[in-house]
């Protein structure tokens, strides 16, 4: 066993400025309305001279221009949440301790690499989702989850090796109960290895079983006792705005975050995504634009495109207040099958995203394709879709059909073929009873044209062998 | 100018140099009419550009023109793309001409918006051929779509009318259909070559 722990000590800094990219003094407040203190802060705000702990009026006497945002706890679980479900790609066991995410990664050995490749991986991710993060990997999820406490991107692969370096941890940073936590140090136990050689019994008597419970949980003598992260089936998630966008243009930005959220979401539960709702939320009320694909995507570029195509053609009523992004439905995800030796050029764009956007600029309707039917009737004979029904009709027909027949105009043209007896359709109300021709005009077009049986006037054109 | 000056001297000082012909491009894509590829230099459409084909009016040929060329790649499974047709394809019409409709991609397009999508469509690399009927197309539009087609490797086939013959055109090859006394096709302009002097003879048959 390999547990890996992503420690996030500035989840709730992280998400605010994910949304506001604009730099700047930033702080994070909490607490009762009289007692504001700042809880976190950027470093722009270290810089002037702010802390963490300090009263918002103290920091308001020293710097006089800062932004000041209230803490939301609801915001940091989601974003928790959220990367819990990133990490999910590379493990299937993923659990949340407090501002921490620890995974199961022997197990992804085979698909990933060794533990060097999936940090590096890892790293890779969060960095680009825009959180700072600390790594470690030990064999308890606990111990993790202390030596990333302790030092960044510290590794114990073996199990051998874990006492050794547990030993110098300081009791402090151990996250046992906070009781023995407390009173340890008074006591002279420091650190860890100190801890750990003492006898049991006395530390039961004093401490109860709690301290020793976690003690064997975080040198594996018991298991580690956590619940499991379960990917939710669907995905809705909000952002507030800082300010009020009354241009879509500026929606660019919150909306690019979204969708990469998305895909990288996506691809930890190698699903896909076909149809995804974005709300536009105004102070009444909310614009609604459906992003719809031809078949399930998850890449973060076609998502992106697609959705900003759509949102250029949207009209804000009223400014937006917040996003919001709903996806209900994630089918499996089926990469596209490619050629080994694919002659195409190296920087051509799969079909299926061409297609999107073509939609996303010319409307949902405009790319389709034809397919023929089994009704004979021209006007029925074929519809909108990709599956040929019937066979390849003995008679000729044109390559250009007109939407309905028109009179033919001039001298009468020649008969070169026909007539076919088309006489059908009695049972549906619409009847046919037609002659087509295959004839040539004065101008030297070859035409479709039909006449009413028996007649030898009156030719109606109805397509032409162009 | 008494002084007799030999010519290799001048061609030796590169005052004077010798026009070479321009390499043929390499066609690989047959139009699937013998007698046509024979008179063209790159002995079939010129691969990854725009051909233009000029008519009189429509359903002289044009469709019998390319059809043969797109039976033969959808075939293959690459995918055509025809944008703002001016009629309705009959499909069946098509499937007797040999193409597979699965692999055949529309675009209804306003008129403001053909040429952006023929040029998305041919730069894309997606497809192997895309159709344009082009209401308007200047010099520098056709241009735009031979740059987008060399890009994407991609054949384009611009149907305009006749009208628009004596304007100059970028694409490498323009074949003016003709109804009149028989239908042929006129050869006007193909790069690597002179245009022939005579039509080529383009029988219609009825299917």
């Amino acid at each position: 066993m390999l547990w890996a722990c992503v420690l996030l000590p500035s989840l709730a800094l992280d998400g605010v400025l994910r949304r506001q990219p604009d730099s700047g003094p930033l702080v994070l407040v909490d607490g009762p309305v009289q007692t504001r203190t700042v809880v976190a802060l950027n470093a722009e705000a270290k810089a002037a001279g702010l802390r963490v702990g300090q009263r918002l009026t103290a920091a308001q006497a020293l710097l006089a221009q800062f932004a000041a945002m209230p803490y939301d706890q609801a915001d940091v679980d989601r974003w928790q949440t959220f990367l819990a479900g990133v990490a999910y790609r590379y493990s299937s066991e993923v659990a949340l301790l407090p501002h921490a995410l620890v995974l199961e990664v022997s197990r992804s050995h085979g698909l990933f690499g060794d533990w060097p490749a999936i940090e590096r991986r890892l790293r890779d991710d969060l960095t680009a989702l825009g959180f700072r993060h600390r790594l470690a990997a030990a064999p308890t999820p606990h111990a993790a989850y202390v030596l990333a406490g302790v030092a960044h991107g510290m590794a114990v692969l073996a199990p051998d090796h874990l006492r050794r370096a547990l030993d110098a941890v300081p009791v402090g940073k151990a996250r046992l109960p906070a009781a023995a936590t407390a009173a340890l140090p008074r006591m002279g136990v420091r650190t860890l290895g100190q801890l750990l050689r003492l006898p049991r019994d006395g530390l039961r008597r004093r401490f109860g079983a709690e301290l020793l419970d976690s003690l064997d949980q975080l040198v594996g003598d018991r298991p580690a006792g956590l619940s499991l992260y379960v990917p939710p089936d669907m995905v809705d998630w909000r952002i507030e705005l800082t300010h009020e966008v009354e241009n879509s243009a500026a929606l660019v930005f919150p909306v690019r975050r979204m969708t990469s959220d998305l895909a990288a979401y996506l691809a930890g539960r190698d699903g896909g995504v076909q149809r995804f709702v974005l709300h536009l939320e105004h102070r009444e009320g909310a614009t609604v634009v459906t992003i719809g694909l031809l078949s399930p995507e998850r890449g973060a570029a076609t998502l992106f495109e697609a959705a900003r195509g759509r949102l250029e053609q949207t009209r804000l009523p009223a400014p937006v207040l917040a996003l919001r992004l709903r996806a209900d439905d994630l089918p499996p995800f089926v990469p596209e099958g490619r050629d080994l030796f694919d002659e195409r050029p190296a920087n051509a764009l799969p079909l299926g995203q061409l297609r999107e956007r073509l939609r996303a600029r010319l409307g949902d309707e405009a790319v389709y394709q034809l397919a023929t039917t089994i009704d004979p009737r021209p006007e029925r004979s074929q519809r909108i879709g990709a599956q040929d029904e019937g066979d390849i009709d003995p008679w000729p027909r044109p390559s250009w059909l007109l939407e309905r027949p028109i009179p033919l105009r001039g001298p009468a043209p020649t008969v070169l073929a026909g007539p076919e007896r088309m006489e059908t359709g009695w049972w549906d109300g619409q009847p046919v009873r037609r002659d087509y021709y295959v004839v040539e005009t004065a101008e030297g077009q070859r035409a479709w044209a039909f006449l009413p049986p028996g007649e030898h006037a009156g030719w109606m054109l109805h397509g032409w062998f162009a | 100018m008494g002084a007799v000056v030999a010519l290799s001297d001048l061609v030796d000082a590169r005052q004077v140099w010798r026009g070479r012909a321009a390499p043929i491009p390499a066609g690989d894509q047959p139009t699937g009419l013998a007698a046509l590829d024979a008179v063209l230099p790159t002995a079939g459409w010129p691969d990854a550009s725009v051909s233009e084909i000029l008519m009189p009016l429509d359903g002289v040929g044009e469709l019998r023109l390319v059809l043969p060329t797109l039976a033969r790649l959808t075939q293959g499974q690459r995918p055509v793309v025809v944008i703002a047709p001016p009629y309705v394809p009959c499909a069946m019409g098509w499937r007797q001409r040999g193409l597979r409709l699965s692999q055949v991609h529309f675009v209804m397009a306003a008129e403001a918006d053909v040429l952006w999508a023929a040029e998305q469509c041919l730069r894309s690399g997606a497809c192997a051929a895309v159709l344009v009927w082009p209401k308007q197309a200047d010099d520098r539009a056709l241009r735009r779509l031979q740059v987008a087609a060399a890009d994407g490797q991609a054949l384009g086939f611009v149907f305009r009318d006749r009208r628009y013959l004596v304007n100059s055109s970028p694409a490498p090859l323009r074949l003016e259909l003709a109804a009149h006394p028989s239908p042929a096709i006129w050869v006007r302009k193909c790069r690597g070559g002179n245009p022939p002097a005579q039509p080529v003879p383009f029988p219609a048959t009825v299917h």
